[in-house]
């Protein structure tokens, strides 16, 4: 197991190399630079060839590159260019917001969508199961921009009960150790900040946890009624066990195979932003950031933010690959 | 007053918009304790809907189940779904047929043999673990304490099936339902799961109902041999009378198919012709008759009813196999 996780570790080198290559290439070839951003329409040709020397970007690529994984070796990501602060330190403050946004979304999301295809299942071909079919059908087919600007529309600006905006009231004075706004609450004993906190995340994160509710809960309905039919689950009932010690310990336990692998991919994927959900709620996470440097042509914030995005993606599936080594001892990792 | 008796089972698939199956029509026998007594056909001869109505297993949507299973005074067939589970694997237990997909892969066999003794004999910790050692001991599975934590993947094919029958075994059940527990095994494996069974009901006084398709298994152990054909039984009778007079048509054409060590060189075996879709609906006469070779004009328009003799020996046929041309 443990030489299985180095071995998965010492891969993301290579990949992280042939990714930060295709990453360069791309980037450079995007028209326009960041020269266009700086100056909009009406800079001279001197302005803009002054602009980039400045930044290095005046030299062959070759070059660049290789200052860039200098610095790189250093742990050093470069300076963004729009707001001048090293590319590190927006990630990290910027980052803990995505992540939170994703518990809260994954937490929503498997929350409901785990008993509910189970129920769909063990009651198939009931009302329930065709409303839990159709509905994460229509799940699927809402644009969740749309279904943002439901919520808040319906929740925020005509209910009130939830806010509309943000990630924390301006009105709270909070201290942000970590960035993790509901975790800084809870470690500076700030009980309304963290509180505050959540408030603004449930919105946000019922938007998003949409698609990952939808998938969820098909993926828990088809295979709850794969294990259901299996000859171990019969062999279950004909020792006489309870039907709560079936449910759990044989029919649901398999059944949360397939689950697994889908709640990390789903994770993964949230993890690396949500733009449309922290555009609608101005939401600080990754997402809004990098849709601002892909139009700002912000070079070292793109390059920075999506080596370290792969770098979690990774780190997630093989958390997922871990897991499912615990849950089914037939795929022991060597 | 036999233990088992079952008297007129019935089971039909009703599904909307097609029409009822009889699987199973109108079956009864009978088992005394310590007797093996075995249900043989071809498959989809209703004999496998046969054991799982009986132990309550059959889909509770879409079967209806009649007639009557006296199990030492209950009806088994009339209990709710809540005595039945305090019945099965205590009273009644059942070894099925793929020892692999019958084990849940993802739980060790320990737990898995323990749930059994601590749902039925209220043994919990180390005395249900204790017990499960001498359990897999007793089914002749080496180095028990080892196997007990192992998962169902890292036992062979034999292994797993001794397991099963440990589970099986575990609440030392009075009747014992065995459905083709040999069928996945080769065939050294087979010999050795038989005499494993065998052993089992002669030191408990076990009933066991030996479900299979391989008249093989049925003369090394059974007493008492049921013949199904299309749901119901065709002949029945002690084990020596069949294998020497079989009198159904059915049973001939079965023991024929049979490979045998004694037949003459270049001998080819015989099979029945046809297969089990070719039935008529017993209503219109013997649903064997499309592919019986002794059809007459009587086997047609009346179901025929069974018709004992005097060892005991029955047969639900016309025309019969006369005694003296299996000679």
């Amino acid at each position: 197991m443990f030489r299985f996780i180095v071995r998965r570790l010492l891969l993301l080198i290579p990949t992280l190399f042939g990714l930060s290559i295709l990453l360069f290439i791309w980037l450079h070839r995007l028209p326009g630079g960041p020269e266009t951003a700086i100056l909009g329409e009406r800079g001279t040709p001197e302005m803009r060839a002054q602009i980039r020397r400045n930044l290095g970007l005046d030299e062959p690529l070759l070059i660049q590159y290789g200052r860039f994984m200098k610095r790189l070796l250093q742990f050093d990501l470069g300076t963004s260019i729009s707001t001048k602060r090293e590319v590190t330190t927006e990630f990290l403050q910027r980052f803990p917001g995505t992540v939170e946004l994703t518990i809260t979304a994954m937490v929503i999301a498997i929350g409901i969508g785990i008993p509910l295809g189970y129920l769909a299942a063990r009651r198939n071909g009931s009302i329930l199961d065709y409303a839990s079919v159709g509905g994460s059908l229509l799940g699927t087919c809402i644009p969740i921009f749309f279904l943002a600007y439901v919520l808040k529309a319906i929740f925020a600006e005509s209910l009130g009960w939830f806010p509309a905006i943000g990630r924390q009231d301006s009105s709270i004075n909070a201290t942000h150790p970590t960035n993790f706004f509901v975790l800084d609450g809870l470690m500076t004993r700030e009980w309304d900040a963290a509180a505050d906190a959540i408030w603004h995340l449930i919105l946000p994160g019922l938007a998003l946890a949409s698609i990952p509710l939808a998938i969820i809960v098909r993926i828990t309905r088809a295979s709850v009624l794969e294990v259901l039919g299996e000859d171990f689950v019969r062999t279950a009932e004909a020792k006489g066990l309870t039907e709560r010690v079936v449910r759990r310990r044989h029919v649901l336990r398999n059944a949360m195979l397939p689950v697994a692998t889908s709640i990390g991919l789903l994770t993964g994927l949230l993890l690396s932003g949500a733009v449309l959900t922290e555009t609608v709620f101005g939401f600080s996470g990754i997402g809004l950031f990098l849709y601002e440097a892909i139009s700002n042509r912000d070079y070292p914030v793109l390059q920075g933010f999506i080596l370290l995005i792969a770098v979690i993606f990774t780190l997630v599936n093989l958390a997922v690959d871990v897991s499912y080594s615990l849950i089914d001892p037939r795929v022991r990792v060597r | 007053m036999a233990l088992l008796d079952v008297e007129d089972l019935s089971v039909t698939f009703q599904r909307r918009g097609q029409r009822t199956v009889h699987a199973v029509d109108g079956v009864s026998f009978s088992v005394d304790a310590g007797e093996v007594v075995a249900l043989v056909g071809e498959s989809g001869c209703g004999k496998s809907v046969t054991s799982l109505a009986l132990m309550g297993l059959l889909p509770r949507r879409g079967a209806k189940v009649g007639g009557s299973a006296n199990f030492d005074g209950t009806d088994l067939l009339a209990q709710d779904q809540r005595s039945m589970r305090d019945i099965r694997g205590r009273d009644v237990a059942m070894i099925f047929q793929d020892p692999l997909s019958s084990l849940n892969p993802v739980i060790p066999v320990g737990i898995q043999v323990t749930e059994v003794l601590v749902r039925h004999r209220g043994m919990s910790g180390d005395a249900a673990r204790k017990e499960a050692a001498e359990l897999l001991d007793r089914v002749g599975i080496p180095d028990p304490r080892r196997r007990l934590k192992e998962y169902p993947h890292q036992l062979s094919g034999g292994m797993r099936q001794r397991a099963l029958i440990a589970i099986a075994v575990a609440c030392r059940p009075r009747l014992l339902i065995a459905d083709e527990p040999t069928t996945a095994l080769d065939v050294t494996i087979q010999a050795q799961i038989l005499e494993l069974l065998k052993e089992l009901v002669r030191d408990s006084n076990t009933a066991l109902i030996m479900i299979t398709h391989d008249l093989g298994v049925v003369a090394g152990m059974c007493d008492t041999i049921n013949v199904l054909y299309a749901g119901r039984v065709v002949e029945s009778a002690q084990r020596r009378e069949l294998f020497a007079a079989p009198r159904h048509p059915y049973t001939v054409g079965l023991l024929r198919s049979i490979p045998r060590l004694d037949a003459g060189r270049g001998e080819k075996l015989t099979p029945i012709p046809g297969s089990v879709r070719d039935v008529l609906p017993w209503v219109e006469g013997c649903a064997f008759a499309p592919r019986c070779n002794r059809r007459i004009d009587a086997c047609v328009g009346a179901p025929p009813a069974m018709v004992p003799t005097h060892t005991g020996h029955s047969y639900r046929c016309v025309n019969p196999v006369p005694v003296e041309e299996k000679q």
